[in-house]
């Protein structure tokens, strides 16, 4: 059993810029009762004329940490992410709500090799996985081999650039960048593809754990090409995102 | 705006005490079951729509309006909620 969904009045007790873009915040929400790696929450603006507008956005932290974690990207036309990544301070409060959702979500207890693959901010959700999973024991860790493949456009672009770097050395990290990269780049510099997922990911046979977030069109192109390759469709999960700003 | 059951993962929550995104559908035109968080959806800013990925059936439709939520199961013939 879940308890009812109530909005709570979080606190900003952090903000953090992770890109040109993109900003992380975090909060203390009261009674937060923890949450499971992949959830989200929702989040309610409301205007001084009763006008209101509610979001859902990925929890970035691992479920061991009490605080929630938010990574929002701008979007220019936003009405809501300009909002949260260019106004709110530390000391500020948010009403949100959650955690929300149980169908894409991981722990380490799901034994087995794991596949992320993230497009742009798809990321999110993932990093809260990959942070799980860097806290969990080294026995866990041995059972749950981990592959994340990240499409972004530029290396400007790319968030948690550091800790993913560090993670290198107990997850396999791979990078693409669709637009962009620097001269000395040597990681790929096209879209996801059928020989990209087949060069990084686990065979099929392996039965991979996998994972998927990213834009709606990138997220689906990623699904049919991992069931192409012998993935079962119920092994593959999925979270689209649209640019609701 | 094209996203997934996951996106309504909130407002089943108005619905259900328990997370509605993991419970499987089962689609009332075509008996195809599926995760609620595995179907495609339509949002917009008063609702979400879920639809059948093979017979394109709207398998629920919540919608909010001012001091209403309103609800149309008529496609889903069978639910499992896990506890």
């Amino acid at each position: 059993m879940t308890p009812r969904l109530d909005w709570r009045v979080s606190k900003v007790v952090d903000v953090r810029d992770e890109t040109p873009r993109a900003r992380t915040l975090v909060l203390e929400v009261p009674e937060w009762p923890g949450h499971r790696a992949g959830q989200h929450v929702d989040i309610r603006l409301v205007a001084e004329d009763g006008y209101q507008a509610q979001r859902s956005y990925s929890i970035a932290s691992a479920p061991e940490n009490p605080s929630v974690e938010l990574t929002i990207e701008r979007l220019a036309e936003g009405e809501v992410s300009p909002y949260l990544s260019d106004v709110l301070r530390p000391g500020d409060g948010l009403e949100v709500r959650g955690p929300i959702g149980g169908y894409f979500v991981w722990s380490t207890a799901q034994a087995g090799p794991l596949l992320l693959v993230a497009g742009g901010s798809g990321i999110v959700p993932l990093m809260a996985m990959l942070r799980h999973r860097t806290r969990a024991d080294e026995t866990r860790r041995a059972e749950t081999p981990t592959r994340l493949l990240y499409s972004a456009r530029t290396w400007d672009d790319v968030i948690y650039k550091e800790e993913l770097k560090q993670l290198g050395a107990d997850a396999e990290v791979h990078l693409t960048l669709t637009r962009d990269a620097p001269a000395d780049w040597n990681g790929f510099r096209r879209r996801v593809d059928r020989a990209m997922l087949q060069e990084v990911g686990w065979p099929a046979s392996e039965l991979p754990n996998v994972y998927v977030c990213g834009p709606t069109p990138f997220t689906e192109s990623v699904a049919t090409l991992l069931v192409e390759l012998g993935h079962a469709p119920a092994m593959v999960r999925t979270e689209r995102f649209g640019p609701t700003g | 705006m094209r996203l997934d059951g996951n996106a309504a993962g909130g407002m089943l929550r108005d619905l259900f005490t328990l997370d509605a995104t993991t419970a499987d559908a089962t689609c009332a035109g075509c008996g195809g079951v599926r995760p609620i968080g595995a179907l495609p959806a339509y949002a917009s800013d008063m609702g979400i729509i879920l639809r059948c990925p093979s017979c394109d059936v709207a398998i629920l439709r919540v919608a909010r309006t001012p001091g209403r939520l309103r609800v149309d199961f008529s496609g889903v013939s069978f639910l499992t909620i896990p506890e």
